[in-house]
């Protein structure tokens, strides 16, 4: 066996169906330190198959931290120990030889488990339809440097904006809540010129959708900011709450 | 004698498309909702399209196999999108900018079609930027640029290194917009696993929902594929692990021909494979080249740790060879280059590897400059590889990226079948040979916010193809077709995975046609693959059930299709005998190594037809350069 290679246990979990009960299944893998998890998964998967059983079905796409397709619970945290990267960037090399690992999905209530691993988060498109964008058609805009948009302030829509979908500060909240995900995208447009005509429109609109998706509401315990694999900050949170407030003093076209 | 016609309009180059478009049938808006359009795929290219299509008031079914549209291979894209804006007052024009790209294509791609692309590339940043796009600013508030390789101006855009996501975001929030109106209606986790072909037109497609496993029919007026690229046929690439050819691949074995299926990119800043488990390699943006001196060791075998080896015993091998592009020089060279001096034993620290130095840039520019500009690259490389870049150089090598060729289309991009057109990375249409960074983005959105919503409505207008029931008896024969294709497959039951066939076809690709190619090896690739083919048919292993997710049986489907495609790249590969753009035959170079194009006898695109299993007949469109005057390209 190759010298770099750690020896560990993994607890996976298991469930067959949406409506079926889950259960971890125990392996004995062994694994290069260079490999990232999900690597180490491929590998099991293409023994699994080997035997003639069921191998974990899980997502991933892009594997460079980008897509947001991947996502698993690792000994606990979302994205597993290390800070600010997706799941798909963790290496082996952050484990010690005969560690156990437990390897589960997302969970929330918005996020129903499809099979193993893999989860819905169509929730998140649902939001994201209910008023995410700038409705500009295509063709007849104006020229790009007629919108002159100073460094910091298209800086900070960049870091807002650089949000991949990925669910982690859902199923790192205690409530399951959406709201870093959603601020991310109304601060995205309420810091830049663009977005100002339906700024107000558009919070209350996502805000509704967000509710009726089924994602819980904040009760500021910060736990998806320290999940996030994009650093979004919470900053985003208050100023979509501003936002909120704000459109709920001034329109009643959006009451419910 | 060529065969093709591609419906070039008249007049001159730079009227053709506004001549065009003036001439095209148009649909009055009160019509168009009596259309209705098939959109696969939801990459740049589709999304764009279905977003563009439905605001005109078309009646558009949009389908991904991802679960959100937000995911498309397009997301990763790093470096950035090219356009013509010259706000950087250094020269730039619609003209420079398609001159750059016909010649970084190695004269192998159509001048007019590459002219519009030029054209358009203007208004897709005003499009962008209206929609919120972050784009990178400088001080006053403007729009920044930076060059990439093949270029001498600054003209392109970026969002740090994740212009692809921002775009593919941008694109994502129309289609949305689209969607909350109602003119689009989105699948996703729907796979198209045919074409429906009736009377030679494209009706419809077939589909394998992911979650259930179960066929559904589509039928529509006219069918656009956007799907993406076909790497992954390497196994290893930079594309992401979904990304497959299916799409494609089946509508060209129901007639669609399939162009220059050999022309595929090695892009050459890629992390270096770390072992046999490595599932995909990951690209490290080529604007990195614009700060990073590539060099390896003068010695070979030279083992020492990089910062131990003098500047005198450094080889810069690309500023040497190329001194006026250096670094910046175009994908194919560089790659070639690094594979030269590997292969002549002096790659980083013995390994398949070159270095991608920033040591100077940081003492010229200071490191927080360097930081600003590519610090999540920096970051990405970090994690990956457990070294920190901003005290060593990198270490990169080549890997299969990005597919020039694709389904075969016309100007209008509309495929030799009628009714179906193919977009994006999908089609084969404006790369030529090679691609030039930051083009293929430019290429996407132009397809889809800017050219198919003038040519389908005229398609639409002149043809008035009809659309035909689901029940129609073709369909059904369609769907049970690829019913029994599933059937057959997880009956097989023997002892080798999926995996373990497409890596073994991957290296069969890598090693025979990849980076360089000569007429034994391409023979040999022709049979290994038909009898790995054969293999895969008496021995593949295939777990689970065909009803629920299976994840199993959707790879296995993609590698059936890689066995096939594989087969015809090494065909075109052989039939043409000259090296030009990524295409190096071995057999036709310069003294001094370089690509030696015979444009006597190869001025065409080579689009085949399926004829039957590894059997295919050539057909070829001629192509005139009247503006860029055929030359060998030069980059010293
Ligand atoms: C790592 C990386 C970095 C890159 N960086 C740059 C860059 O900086 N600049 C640049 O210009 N280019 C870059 N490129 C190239 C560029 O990203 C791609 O060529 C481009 O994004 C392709 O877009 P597309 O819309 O054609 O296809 P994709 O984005 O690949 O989209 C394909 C879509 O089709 C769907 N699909 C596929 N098959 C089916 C099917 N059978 N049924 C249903 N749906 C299907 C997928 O779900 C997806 O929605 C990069 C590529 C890579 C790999
Ligand atoms: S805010 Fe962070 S954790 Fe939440 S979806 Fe976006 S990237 Fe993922
Ligand atoms: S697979 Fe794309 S973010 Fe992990």
């Amino acid at each position: 066996m190759d010298e770099k290679n750690l020896n560990l246990t993994l607890k996976i979990w298991r469930q067959a169906g949406p409506t079926s009960v889950g259960s971890f299944q125990d392996f004995k893998v062994s694994v290069s330190e260079d490999s990232s998890i999900l690597e180490m998964i491929d590998d099991l998967n293409n023994e699994l198959e080997g035997d003639g059983k069921e191998p974990v079905t899980f997502e991933s796409d892009c594997r460079e931290g980008i897509c947001g397709t991947c996502g698993l619970v690792i000994n606990g945290q979302p994205h597993g120990p290390i800070p600010k990267i997706a799941t798909c960037q963790l290496h082996m090399r952050n484990f010690k030889n005969g560690d156990t690992i437990w390897i589960e999905p997302f969970r929330a209530k918005a996020f129903p488990i499809i099979k193993d691993l893999m989860v819905d988060r169509s929730g998140f498109d649902r939001i994201m339809e209910s008023g995410g964008y700038v409705s500009v058609n295509t063709g007849g805009v104006p020229d790009a440097n007629e919108i002159p948009i100073s460094k910091d302030v298209a800086a900070e829509a960049f870091d807002a904006a650089a949000c991949i979908g990925c669910g982690a500060c859902v199923a790192a909240c205690k409530n399951a809540s959406a709201m870093l995900f959603v601020s991310a995208k109304v601060s995205q447009f309420s810091l830049l010129p663009q977005g100002q005509p339906e700024r107000y429109d558009r919070v209350q609109k996502m805000v509704m959708k967000m509710d009726e998706m089924g994602f819980g509401s904040c009760t500021n315990t910060y736990a998806c900011e320290a999940e996030c694999p994009k650093g979004i900050s919470i900053k985003n949170i208050a100023r979509m709450n501003r936002d909120y407030i704000k459109a709920r003093a001034t329109s009643e076209n959006l009451e419910v | 004698m060529g065969d093709l016609k591609s419906f070039i309009p008249e007049g001159n180059i730079s009227d053709k498309w506004t001549n065009h478009k003036f001439n095209m049938k148009l649909i009055n808006p009160a019509n168009k909702r009596k259309y209705k359009l098939i959109v696969v795929g939801t990459g740049l290219a589709g999304a764009s399209a279905a977003a563009t299509l439905g605001q005109l008031g078309y009646e558009v079914e949009a389908f991904t196999f991802h679960d959100s549209a937000r995911r498309a291979h397009s997301i990763a894209a790093q470096g950035g999108i090219n356009a013509s804006k010259n706000y950087q007052n250094d020269g730039d024009s619609v003209f420079r900018l398609f001159y750059d790209t016909v010649k970084g294509g190695d004269f192998r791609s159509r001048e007019a079609n590459v002219h519009r692309l030029a054209e358009v590339s203007e208004s897709i940043i005003d499009q962008c930027v209206a929609q919120g796009v972050p784009f990178a600013r400088d001080y006053g508030g403007l729009l920044d640029n930076r060059s990439f390789g093949g270029a001498q101006v600054s003209r392109t855009f970026y969002a740090k290194g994740q212009t692809g996501q921002q775009l593919l975001l941008g694109a994502y929030s129309a289609l949305n917009k689209e969607v909350a109106k109602g003119t689009v209606k989105l699948y996703s986790r729907k796979e198209m696993v045919d074409l429906v072909v009736i009377d030679g037109k494209a009706r419809g497609i077939i589909v394998r929902d992911l979650e259930t496993g179960a066929i559904e029919k589509y039928s529509a007026h006219a069918v656009i594929i956007a799907t993406g690229g076909y790497g992954n046929v390497f196994f290893l690439s930079t594309n992401a692990m979904n990304s497959n050819a299916t799409a494609s691949w089946r509508a060209h074995k129901r007639g669609a021909y399939f162009g220059n299926p050999c022309f595929t990119q090695i892009h050459p800043t890629c992390l270096p494979v770390h072992g046999e488990g490595q599932s995909k390699l990951t690209l490290m943006s080529e604007s990195l080249r614009n700060d990073g001196r590539i060099w390896v060791s003068k010695t070979k075998g030279d083992m020492r740790s990089p910062d131990q080896i003098p500047e005198e015993e450094r080889d810069y091998y690309l500023e040497r060879k190329y001194p006026s592009f250096g670094n910046l020089s175009p994908r194919d060279i560089s790659s070639r280059s690094a594979k030269e001096v590997v292969d002549d034993g002096r790659g980083a620290q013995g390994q398949e590897a070159v270095y991608l130095d920033f040591k100077d840039a940081i003492n010229r520019l200071g490191k927080h400059a360097i930081e600003e500009k590519y610090g999540n690259l920096f970051e990405i490389y970090e994690t990956i590889t457990g070294e920190n870049p901003y005290k060593l150089p990198m270490k990169i090598y080549p890997a299969p990226h990005y597919t020039m060729g694709g389904l075969w289309v016309d100007y209008n991009l509309m495929s030799n079948l009628p009714g179906l057109f193919v977009l994006g990375e999908a089609n084969f249409s404006d790369h030529g040979a090679n691609r030039l960074g930051a083009s293929a983005l430019m290429q996407g959105l132009a397809d889809g916010y800017f050219v198919i919503p003038y040519t389908i409505g005229n398609y639409l207008a002149e043809d008035k193809p009809e659309l035909l029931p689901t029940d129609h008896e073709e369909f059904s024969k369609h769907e049970k077709e690829f019913d029994e294709l599933v059937d057959k497959l997880m009956s097989i039951n023997g002892k080798t995975t999926v995996d373990t066939f497409h890596k073994k076809l991957g290296r069969i690709m890598w090693n025979k046609v990849g980076m360089a190619r000569n007429e034994k090896g391409l023979n040999e690739a022709i049979k290994e693959i038909s009898e790995l083919r054969e293999e895969f048919w008496k021995d593949l292993k295939l777990v689970g059930t065909k009803d629920g997710v299976n994840q199993t049986l959707e790879r296995a489907g993609r590698v059936v299709d890689y066995l096939e495609l594989g087969e015809l790249m090494a065909v075109d590969a052989l039939d043409r005998n000259e090296s030009c753009g990524a295409h190096f035959r071995e057999e036709y170079q310069t003294g001094e190594g370089e690509a030696k194009r015979n444009d006597e006898d190869y001025t065409y695109v080579s689009a085949w037809e399926f004829k039957d299993l590894g059997r295919w007949e050539l057909h070829k469109e001629d192509l005139d350069f009247e503006y860029v005057k055929l030359a060998t390209r030069s980059y010293k």
